[in-house]
């Protein structure tokens, strides 16, 4: 194959490729973000999938009433944020279950959605497309930068910024050690509750934006449960990354990946060529995101607390003796 | 302003509790309640929202002697059999289950209750109390695949489905060979995603199908998702069980649209009569229950023609897609030349035609 045939190969299936993949992951990145938040302050939060719907409902209906998608974006993180007050409340206020409490906020959060979405079903929006302008972002090689919505390029900002929050902050500190060891960090003064309600806010605010990335980019549409269980995914992410942020970044892109893959060898993308490739069941391939957590799950596990980074009081409600 | 204290709260949820009880069975004395298990939710603008217009068929026909009720999302596994069995408890006398993957515990569940009567959709397992209807929605498919065919460039066309049953290998089939016809070379790329309803995996699936060259895509998926995708890349589809065109205004070619009015009215009228019996329907556009949305008016007149041609061909009886010589993927001689394939072969089918790219 000559160099200009790679290239050829390259612009043709390979960056839009590409962006399939980044549309796959950001939104399990965006959730997996915020629940990793919450999960290194102590709280596990199994609502994700039902703070990302009523995110999706939110960024969608702010955006059809006021015809901004930036304002729809400020809507979808304030629906998925108030969302996540109420099981804060709970788990935080009055120490219910936070397994079963993060259940019923999906629940809940499902149901709500539909109620909110009943008068925005078979309304459309503009796709809230890329912020450069069409010369670039419609480019074959330039769109593989500048070709992604505003909110992609705010889920990989957020990386390093939680990473640098988590790691080099003081407030990022206290959050660790309220996750690590609540009751000591309550005796030195810091208020364990206050700092989990933030926490949960970012994780609700962050997987209210990854629901809106369904409803406001890919299908810029309202149809109810169409985030269709990607909540769940984000979840198996933040184990799948040991609770550190570089692997989540990493996890994310690898699960999109083979979301991706499955599609494409469905739909004969390796072609006789790689016959090797074309043989193997297509269910294999939609497998393996659960597979690949499965391994890691077994790995981390094999080298004791190494791998993992996870916080010593997750889902442990905090009950101070006074 | 009044203060709301929990006290008043708590009173007035007592009183509505109350007069609910006392509303409630007055009303279900007098009519008839037939229930519906639906597949996804009713605002899908698919396949559950094409049930629940023929729910609504039934309320606008019958709403004086019966009382419809339903229950959306309903999983395909065993937890329809609860669902199922509570709308035979709240007192249905009908109840329909609206997707395949409802069969066994359809059956179960009208071992348990003798006396109320089922309709399974698309199903081939009946009872004296159960009764199977389908739509031949491959007679649509045909119509699509001889747009296609004539309008795609590329001659790459591509299929999102949901799972290897009968309905949708029959859909692939009926689209392939009808693009064939037009454009001898035509190939179909297919895409099973394992889900009926799931509209980021199914804009990810579309966006691949266009990756890979095919400039018209055919949904066999519930969600408007897939139409949004190719209205953005100025590509066109059809939309799947009911007219989807204010998703793709341009995209947007037409759509098969699922009728079910007329054979639920009918049904519940046999149940008002007391005359129901167990049979199996499968109508198609001679009946009524396949429906071709109004064309896209970028669709030329020679397309349109061809199109109308497929559909007057059916509603004559003169036109049969699955009519030999038929090959399937390998090559081999299915049907032979002039033969038709029967109903009963074509309900059982699990094979590709020629031209179907396929590893699912």
């Amino acid at each position: 194959m000559s160099l200009d045939a790679i290239i050829t190969f390259a612009i043709t299936y390979g960056i839009p490729a590409i962006i399939t993949i980044v549309g796959l992951t950001t939104p399990i990145l965006l959730a997996g973000l915020g629940e990793l938040v919450a999960e290194k302050s102590g709280v596990l939060n199994l609502g994700v999938e039902g703070m990302m719907l009523v995110g999706a409902i939110s960024g969608f209906g702010v955006t059809v009433i006021t015809g901004s998608p930036w304002l729809g974006i400020l809507g979808a993180a304030a629906g998925g944020g108030l969302a996540s007050m109420l099981f804060a409340v709970l788990v935080l206020q009055l120490n219910s279950n936070q397994v079963a409490t993060g259940l019923a906020l999906t629940i809940f959060g499902t149901g709500l959605s539909s109620l909110l979405g009943l008068s925005f079903t078979g309304r459309i929006i503009a796709p809230f497309l890329s912020a450069f302008p069409a010369s670039v972002a419609k480019d074959p090689v330039l769109k593989l930068l500048f070709g992604y919505s505003p909110i992609v390029y705010f889920a990989l900002i957020m990386v390093p910024v939680v990473y640098w929050f988590l790691k080099y902050t003081r407030a990022g500190l206290i959050l660790r050690a309220v996750g690590e060891n609540d009751h000591s960090a309550h005796s030195i003064g810091y208020s364990v509750v206050a700092v989990r309600y933030a926490a949960i806010a970012f994780g609700g605010a962050m997987a209210g934006i990854g629901g809106a990335y369904f409803s406001m980019v890919i299908t810029p549409m309202w149809a109810e449960k169409m985030t269709a269980g990607r909540g769940w995914i984000a979840l198996a992410l933040v184990v799948f990354a040991g609770w550190r942020t570089g692997r989540l970044l990493a996890g994310a892109y690898f699960f999109g990946f083979l979301m991706w893959l499955e599609l494409f060898a469905k739909a004969n993308g390796f072609g006789t060529s790689l016959p090797f490739l074309q043989s193997i069941p297509s269910q294999f391939w939609a497998a393996m995101p659960y597979l690949m957590t499965v391994i890691a799950l077994s790995f981390i596990s094999s080298r004791g607390t190494a791998g993992s980074n996870a916080p010593a009081c997750l889902g442990k409600p905090f009950l101070p003796s006074t | 302003m009044a203060q709301i204290s929990r006290r008043t709260l708590i009173k007035g949820a007592g009183a509505l509790a109350t007069a609910a009880m006392i509303g409630k069975p007055a009303l279900a004395a007098d009519k008839i309640k037939i229930g519906f298990i639906l597949l996804g939710p009713i605002g899908d603008y698919g396949w559950t929202w094409a049930h629940n217009k023929g729910r609504e068929a039934i309320d606008a026909a019958l709403g004086d002697k019966v009382e419809t009720i339903y229950t959306e999302n309903v999983a395909e596994d065993a937890s329809a059999v609860g669902a199922i069995r509570d709308l035979c408890n709240a007192g249905c006398k009908l109840v329909f289950t609206t997707s395949y993957g409802y069969m066994d515990q359809t059956i179960q569940v009208a071992g348990e209750f003798p006396d109320v009567k089922f309709e399974h959709c698309t199903g081939f397992k009946r009872a004296d109390n159960v009764a199977t209807y389908n739509s031949k929605f491959h007679e649509g498919r045909a119509v699509l695949g001889t747009i296609a065919g004539k309008m795609s460039k590329s001659g790459t066309l591509g299929y999102l489905g949901s799972y290897k049953v009968p309905e949708v290998v029959l859909g692939v089939n009926a689209f392939a060979l009808a693009a064939q016809k037009q454009n001898p070379a035509a190939t179909v790329k297919l895409v099973l995603i394992d889900s009926w309803f799931d509209p980021p995996k199914e804009a990810a699936a579309t966006e691949t199908l266009v990756n890979l060259g095919c400039d018209i895509v055919t949904t066999h998926t519930d969600s408007p998702g897939p139409l949004q995708i190719l209205e953005q890349k100025g590509l066109f589809g059809f939309g799947q069980g009911a007219d989807m065109s204010q998703f793709a205004p341009t995209a947007h070619l037409t759509a098969i649209e699922d009728i079910w009015g007329p054979y639920y009215v009918a049904r519940a009228q046999a149940i008002v009569d007391g005359k129901w019996a167990s049979s199996d329907t499968w109508d198609g556009f001679k009946e009524g229950t396949v429906v071709i949305a109004p064309y896209n008016a970028s669709v030329p007149a020679d397309v349109v023609a061809l199109a109308d041609g497929v559909q007057a061909g059916y509603k004559a009886g003169t036109y049969n897609i699955f009519t030999g010589p038929i090959y399937d993927q390998a090559g081999t001689l299915k049907v032979k030349e002039g033969e038709v394939m029967a109903d009963a072969d074509l309900a059982a089918i699990d094979w590709f035609v020629k031209g179907v790219e396929s590893t699912s």
